[in-house]
């Protein structure tokens, strides 16, 4: 079988179209999780995925996802392959992901730490997080752990809605 | 797939059955990942390193998820659930690592669930029971220092899974750390009643920190936070005491075992299932 570059490209749309379980707005392309899609030359479509958090319960779905979407567009061998190196960071959620999650209320991650190991702060750190319903800067974090490993719960001292963060790591 | 009825819903076949967290046939979590063992690693002392990180993982998870339906505040009892399952997918990481390496090709379970006391490698700290809200929270700080310490090394380490595994738990880790070292600046800051608790847990776990710095270098990294938290706490600076025996070795306290008989109950039951 002869694959060509049309072949790989249809591939990777499929694959970057498939919605996160935990957060549907975005795709697997927005969140940065989807990290390769190469169709080799005897069609098998290898789609790399890279987990956000290790204990996250949604890489087993996701990668379910994944296949079955590439089987029902006709491809039938494919392979998931899970790449943990480098680690997923917030930075790679897209202009498109962030928008999106804007969209539905949940705030963007701001720039992830870079050089290793974070140094431990005690300090109250002034962190501006803008409220994404209101876009008042003058907002609060009330937990730093949420519904999801990836998220954290904020209020809004202005329009007094709580919601969610995308956490930068 | 139908949503009339949840039943239908959950009940409803699985092409690949890795939807459940639970039951064989379950997905290796480093399916897919390049298993080969570089040259110059021994493969055994390798799956020993996994294994012991991934016992303290475990343990430590499930004692943090003891505190749901406990803890003082739902915003607690979230966060406490979060860091065990942060904990719970290294040691699924760690433990298909070990698998791969010694020999045996077993899968996560079998690390998990078919073991029993005396075959777990995790320090005796993490199995003590939660007690209260200040000794879980101290105990956190000095696990979670520790852990990051060790994780920050094995980033370096000649085998390209484990270090992948390290660089994605100190991020995580980071954030376990921040939030342990939080709360117990808060308690021992806090009323006169939160600060004798705490110091009265820092007394307890620094009983148990003589296992801890055995392998690995990282006994200064550990007490420098140490140092910075209790000095912000007004909490006095815990006393290093040597321990004998090494949960590292085997040896363990009377509190693993039931801790074990819990967690492993259903997979012993029912070893065979898949649902």
């Amino acid at each position: 079988m002869v694959t060509t570059a049309l072949d790989t490209r249809r591939a990777r749309h499929i694959a970057e179209q498939v919605p996160d379980p935990e957060l549907p707005m975005l795709t697997l392309a927005d969140l940065g999780v989807l990290r390769d899609v190469v169709l080799t030359e005897d069609g098998t479509v290898v789609a790399s995925l890279t987990p956000t958090y290790s204990g996250c319960p949604a890489m087993a779905e996701m990668r379910a996802d994944v296949a079955a979407r590439l089987r029902d567009a006709g491809y039938t061998r494919v392979e998931i392959r899970t790449v943990l190196h480098p680690p997923w960071t917030s930075d790679w959620i897209t202009p498109a992901g962030r928008r999106k999650l804007a969209e539905h209320g949940i705030a963007p991650p701001g720039p992830a730490p870079r050089g290793g190991p974070v140094p431990l702060v005690l300090s109250p750190t002034r962190h501006a997080v803008t409220c994404p319903r209101c876009g008042s800067p003058d907002t609060e974090e009330t937990s730093r752990f949420a519904a999801t490993s990836c998220k954290s719960l904020w209020r809004c001292r202005t329009c007094r809605e709580p919601f969610e963060y995308v956490k930068e790591i | 797939m139908s949503d009339d009825h949840v039943y239908m819903t959950l009940a409803e076949g699985h092409e690949d059955d890795t939807r459940w967290a639970y039951g064989t046939g379950f997905e290796d979590p480093l399916h897919g990942v390049d298993t080969t063992v570089p040259e110059g690693v021994d493969a055994g002392e390798l799956a020993d390193v996994c294994v012991a990180l991934a016992d303290d993982a475990l343990v430590s998870a499930q004692r943090l998820a003891e505190w749901t339906t406990r803890a003082p505040e739902l915003e607690e009892e979230v966060a406490l659930a979060n860091i065990g399952l942060d904990l719970l997918g290294q040691a699924r990481l760690l433990y298909s690592r070990a698998g791969q390496v010694d020999g045996t090709g077993r899968g996560e379970d079998a690390y998990a669930y078919f073991r029993d006391a005396d075959d777990f490698r995790n320090v005796r700290l993490a199995e003590l029971p939660n007690g209260d809200f200040a000794f879980s929270t101290v105990r956190l700080l000095v696990l979670s220092s520790w852990r990051l310490a060790q994780f920050a090394h094995l980033v370096a380490h000649p085998d390209p899974v484990l270090s992948a595994i390290a660089a994605k738990g100190v991020k995580e880790l980071t954030y376990h750390r921040q939030y342990a070292a939080e709360w117990v600046v808060r308690l021992g800051d806090g009323t006169a009643e939160s600060h004798r608790r705490t110091r009265k847990a820092l007394e307890q776990v620094a009983a148990y920190f003589g296992e801890l710095f055995t392998a690995y270098d990282v006994r200064d990294e550990v007490a420098a936070v140490l140092c910075q938290v209790t000095g912000a706490a007004g909490l006095p600076m815990p006393v290093y005491r040597p321990l004998p025996g090494a949960g590292r070795a085997g040896d363990h306290t009377e509190h693993l075992a039931p801790l074990l008989a819990e967690l492993q109950s259903v997979a012993r039951a029912h070893p065979e299932a898949t649902w």
